[in-house]
């Protein structure tokens, strides 16, 4: 059994999400209004639209970094609300475009402290290093990378830190057909497992995804 | 291993990296010791009378040229989206980043102050109170410099901002840090004016966190 299914089909809550008459606004400008949408575990989301409609916002709103200017983010696991504090620290993944990686410090490093900040252990990690093919990578600084290779690196926290919530901002975009066929499978596993995903794209996700339009600016 | 201990780690370990850690605030210490004596002229006496003030002025002036990246790059790079999404609350992310700082930065530029001191003409028996009160003005500059910075994320023209902030906050640890050498200089127990150090170094403890948890807060708008 491969890693992505033995760290996912331990205990692991099962969450639920629920967005409600949500509006986000940038600066003066609203980006979207009235946004409703419920995910339940084992479901994906594709949110799609147009450049600046709203996409990563909406992901950092449900990730709690950003407050909306009206609505609601509900997280519930077994009926119960989560503080949305708690769901952050725990229940939540978000990666975008800025992974935190600090660049003088090597692949290594880096990859260690966030799947520590995360959670995740070292064995995870090192399963998670061996399903993403990263071992020949980890000694490098982290600006030596590619921008796919990065993106692999930061899909490696998100398997060795397991939590239920993958909020992914164009998770894709950077990766060969070879990973992008990987990833597909490593976030089918992820469903099957109960999680959940979010997921900001262009290109359709290569697994079976419900798409919810967002906002309508160009 | 912890939360906090994850992040201590790897604050200490970012220090060194691609910046030369303490040694480029250490350098710039070291440059205003040279500068002030030649341009004061070899009025040794005179020198010496002002050493305490000198020595405070540089010391705050080095803490405050290293405050701009505690928070700049973290925000760059999205590693503070990632901290939010950590086990530690935004207060003690900025007590642990602030107590890093402090560790790698402020304790090196204490220990510098020494020479500073020699090169002034502070009296030797003055140098082990000039080490403890500089340590303990170097964490209290540790924390009102977090809370600028924290305040001064993602502004443009950051540093000069946290100078703005900042200075005014480094005044009381530099009166009573001066304070303390001048009143042992005078013969007197230079115990009242530690105490209100002491006292500085823990309002600025509680400031500095609060108010730079604030800042972290507002800065992921």
């Amino acid at each position: 059994m491969d890693i992505e299914s033995r760290s996912q089909h331990g205990v692991r809550p099962m969450i639920t999400l629920s967005l409600k008459d949500l509006a986000v606004r940038r600066g003066d400008r609203t980006l979207f209004e009235g946004l409703d949408l419920d995910v339940a575990p084992g479901e994906a989301v594709s949110l799609t639209g147009a450049n600046g409609a709203g996409k990563s916002s909406l992901l950092r709103v449900v990730a709690g970094l950003l407050a909306p200017v009206a609505g609601a983010v509900r997280f519930e696991e077994g009926g119960q609300a989560l503080e949305p504090a708690e769901a952050r620290a725990r229940h939540l993944h978000l990666l975008g475009h800025q992974d935190g990686f600090r660049s003088g410090r090597t692949a290594a490093d880096e990859l260690a402290f966030q799947v520590g900040w995360c959670g995740g252990t070292v064995e995870a990690m090192e399963a998670a290093v061996r399903r993403l093919a990263l071992g020949a990578l980890l000694p490098l600084e982290v600006r030596r990378l590619s921008a796919g290779q990065r993106r692999r690196l930061a899909l490696a926290r998100l398997l060795a830190a397991p939590r239920p919530v993958w909020l992914l901002d164009e998770p894709l975009s950077p990766l060969d057909s070879h990973w992008r066929a990987e990833v597909g499978q490593i976030l089918q596993a992820h469903l099957e497992g109960g999680g959940m995903v979010l997921a900001a794209v262009h290109d359709p996700l290569p697994i079976p995804a419900r798409t919810c339009p967002v906002g309508g600016a160009a | 291993m912890n939360g906090a201990g994850l992040l201590l780690r790897r604050e200490m370990a970012l220090a060194w990296n691609g910046g030369g850690g303490p040694l480029l605030a250490c350098g710039f210490l070291l440059s205003l010791a040279v500068i002030v004596p030649l341009g004061a002229g070899p009025q040794l006496d005179q020198l010496a009378n002002l050493a305490p003030g000198l020595v405070w002025l540089a010391l705050s002036l080095a803490s405050l040229l290293t405050l701009e990246r505690l928070f700049e790059r973290d925000f760059e790079d999205g590693t503070l989206d990632l901290l939010a999404m950590g086990p530690l609350a935004d207060e003690a992310v900025v007590g642990v980043k602030v107590l890093a700082h402090w560790l790698t930065i402020g304790l090196p530029l204490a220990l510098m102050t020494l020479p500073v001191g020699i090169s002034l003409g502070l009296a030797p028996d003055q140098l082990p109170l000039l080490a403890v009160t500089a340590a303990l003005g170097a964490l209290a500059f540790s924390f009102t410099g977090g809370l600028g910075a924290a305040l001064a994320i993602g502004a443009r023209k950051g540093g000069l901002l946290i100078a703005v902030i900042v200075l005014p906050l480094f005044l009381p640890p530099v009166i009573f840090g001066a304070g303390a050498l001048v009143a042992q200089a005078d013969g007197r127990s230079p115990g009242p004016a530690l105490a209100l150090l002491a006292a500085c170094v823990l309002v600025a403890g509680v400031v500095g966190v609060l108010a730079g948890a604030a800042g972290l807060r507002g800065s992921r708008t």
